[in-house]
């Protein structure tokens, strides 16, 4: 079965065309082929470690950077070749909120106001709006140094906003936020979609974050992107479901683990009591209900749910993503993933990441 | 296997492409260039509103060179401080410029690390906009803090005793010998990774090379092996114009002398930093 995720309306045109894109520096290859195809007004989460190629990414299809190779279209323009009119179409927030510290929140976006052809007075009353709609009105007139993380980062937002861009890239922008300007960020990013209507292509580290705002997720490690979906169909993807078993008598663990073990094809994970599998079809359930039943086992806790986004970057990888994150760990290194605890269902033990990799992905 | 990744077809790539949404003109007019410019140049130039300590920077520490030079060295250097204060002004303007060249390297390296430069440069502006602007501010700091400079001058007693005329040259010349300058801040600003090595670079090659010229003593005065480095440093040439343009003096050797240095500089280092900038940026 061949699931071509992304495109939900056959009729609308993608906002962002990305094909092969290649990009070194040095030794370091930060980006390794890298395909995208994000559809005009979704929301697209690019996600993974530190250093997958994220930011590497958002800086090729914002004209920062040039690719060594490959091509992208960004609202229908070429990044290369058409990079003013690209310009003219996106909005770009840094990982790091990159708004000019020693101006006002006014004078930051009057200044972007002007640089984009707005009169002063028009630049002023688009600086007035923006700040209103972001909640920064009190703090029009302090210099952005005094503000704090949160207010920071939503002034980055609304000054790359001055210009109406069609398309947003916000490179992490909850990183570093405590979990309240977390969570106005999020609403931010969902009303740019549904009320503006703008297509949002963003970074994160946070599977949490990526499962809140994302249409799509494409998963990206080592410069590659490794697998791409809906959250749920990435979870359905990667062993997908967790069967949860507990019986009611502690003796019967051993049998239950037996049973699970020889339905779902997998070396079931045990905690206490509580016996619990990957699995990739969900009829396995009934099946261990009966075949327990008839062994007289009486359960008394049964579940069936979808994978945490962080069970699903594991079953890609190999390996946790909070390790993959961590600098110094080899990625590459067998005992890193041979180790790593999965219980995972229906997936043989190989200890090479790249093995994992939908072979479509490796173009 | 289920693949659920989604790749494009391998078949016309072309076909793929979203048409173009409607956009603005295909690229930046010189006019543009020119207003893109001046709001970067208003940008750097409106900081000084909420950091009252950049005006103490380039304004306060000029005229404080200038008193300490004049009453603390003036009478044992010139005998009075009034024959030292004509001697020295336009040696005090000379250095003065030169070191604050060196903010230029510093306010580029700080929106490098701080990341305004990929806010500035994922905006439909000019290219060179950003570093255009940066430059353009600071020169007019540069004669802003020339202007304070000859007006505390004048004074303590200093007077231009050539001419209007002489006097706007002797200005131009040191604004433009600072702008070919610049090009070695805007180098340095762009090869090292945080603001403050752009000074430390300041101190180990400007403050020596403006120190050993003849802009604050006679060069006779010196050592003789000295002298001889003394009597090529591009300082002296330009502390030799400006004394000349506004007091007394050779002229055309030392203003010939300089703007050779000048165009000179430029030549090597305008390459080099706008090569450098692209690189970074």
């Amino acid at each position: 079965m061949l699931l071509d995720m992304t495109v939900r309306d056959p009729d609308s045109t993608p906002a962002i065309v990305a094909e092969g894109l290649v990009k070194r520096y040095g030794e370091t290859t930060a980006l390794d082929g890298v395909d995208l195809r994000v559809p005009a007004g979704t929301v697209f989460g690019l996600l993974g470690p530190n250093g997958a190629g994220k930011t590497t990414t958002v800086r090729v299809l914002a004209t920062l950077i040039r690719p060594d190779s490959g091509t992208a279209v960004v609202g229908g323009y070429d990044v290369h070749r058409d990079a003013h009119r690209v310009r003219q179409l996106v909005g770009l927030t840094g990982q790091y909120a990159s708004v000019d510290e020693m101006l006002t929140g006014t004078e930051n976006l009057v200044m972007i106001g002007r640089l984009l052809g707005l009169s002063r007075p028009q630049a002023k009353a688009r600086a007035a709006e923006l700040l209103a709609e972001f909640r920064l009105s009190d703090a029009a007139s302090r210099p952005a140094k005094t503000f704090s993380g949160g207010m920071r980062r939503r002034l980055d937002l609304a000054a790359s906003l001055v210009g109406r861009p069609r398309l947003l890239f916000l490179d992490e922008p909850t990183t570093g936020l405590d979990p309240r300007s977390r969570n106005e960020m999020w609403d931010v990013v969902r009303d740019l979609v549904g009320v503006h209507g703008v297509t949002v292509l963003l970074t994160t580290q946070y599977l949490e974050e990526a499962d809140q705002l994302a249409d799509d997720i494409a998963v990206v490690d080592h410069g590659r992107i490794i697998a791409q979906g809906s959250p749920d169909e990435l979870k359905k993807q990667t062993g997908a479901q967790t069967l949860a078993v507990r019986p009611v008598d502690r003796a019967d663990t051993e049998l239950v683990v037996t049973t699970v073990a020889e339905i779902t094809g997998a070396a079931p994970e045990l905690a206490g009591t509580l016996v619990s599998a990957q699995v990739t079809d969900p009829a396995v359930l009934p099946a261990i209900v009966r075949r327990l039943d008839d062994a007289g086992v009486t359960v008394g806790e049964i579940t069936l749910r979808s994978s945490s986004l962080d069970e699903v970057f594991l079953s890609l990888t190999g390996r946790p993503a909070e390790d993959a994150a961590s600098p110094g760990t080899d990625p590459a290194d067998p005992a890193d993933t041979g180790g790593a605890p999965t219980g995972r269902a229906g997936e043989p033990a190989t200890d090479d990441p790249t093995a994992r990799i939908p072979a479509a992905t490796r173009s | 296997m289920t693949t659920l990744t989604t790749t494009l077809p391998e078949q016309a790539p072309r076909a793929a492409a979203p048409r173009p949404e409607p956009a603005g003109p295909p690229r930046v007019t010189p006019l543009d260039a020119l207003r893109h410019t001046r709001t970067l140049a208003w940008r750097t130039l409106v900081q000084i509103k909420h950091n009252p300590m950049e005006l103490l920077d380039f304004s306060v520490q000029p005229l404080m060179f200038l008193l300490l030079f004049t009453y603390v060295f003036g009478g044992a250097i010139s005998g009075s401080t009034s024959d030292y204060l004509t001697f020295a002004l336009p040696g005090i303007i000379v250095q003065n410029t030169l070191f604050t060249t060196l903010n230029t390297g510093t306010g580029l390296n700080t929106d490098l690390t701080k990341g305004v430069f990929d806010r500035l440069r994922s905006l439909p502006i000019a290219r060179s906009a950003p570093l255009a602007g940066r430059i353009v501010a600071d020169l007019a700091k540069q004669l802003w803090a020339i202007c304070m400079l000859l007006g505390l001058g004048y004074i303590l007693g200093f007077r231009v005793e050539t001419g209007p005329l002489q006097a706007v040259a002797a200005v131009g010349l040191v604004m433009l010998f600072a702008l070919c300058v610049s090009w070695i801040s805007v180098l340095v600003g762009m090869l090292v990774s945080e603001p403050e090595k752009v000074m430390i670079f300041g101190f180990t090659l400007i403050f020596p090379l403006t120190f050993v010229s003849n802009a604050f003593v006679q060069t006779s005065t010196m050592p003789g092996w000295l002298q001889a480095f003394v009597k090529v440093n591009p300082v002296t040439a330009l502390a030799d114009a400006t004394r000349g343009l506004l007091v007394s003096g050779p002229v055309a050797t030392p203003v010939w002398h300089a703007l050779l240095w000048a165009a000179g500089i430029a030549a090597v280092f305008a390459p080099l930093a706008v090569a450098a900038f692209k690189r970074r940026v």
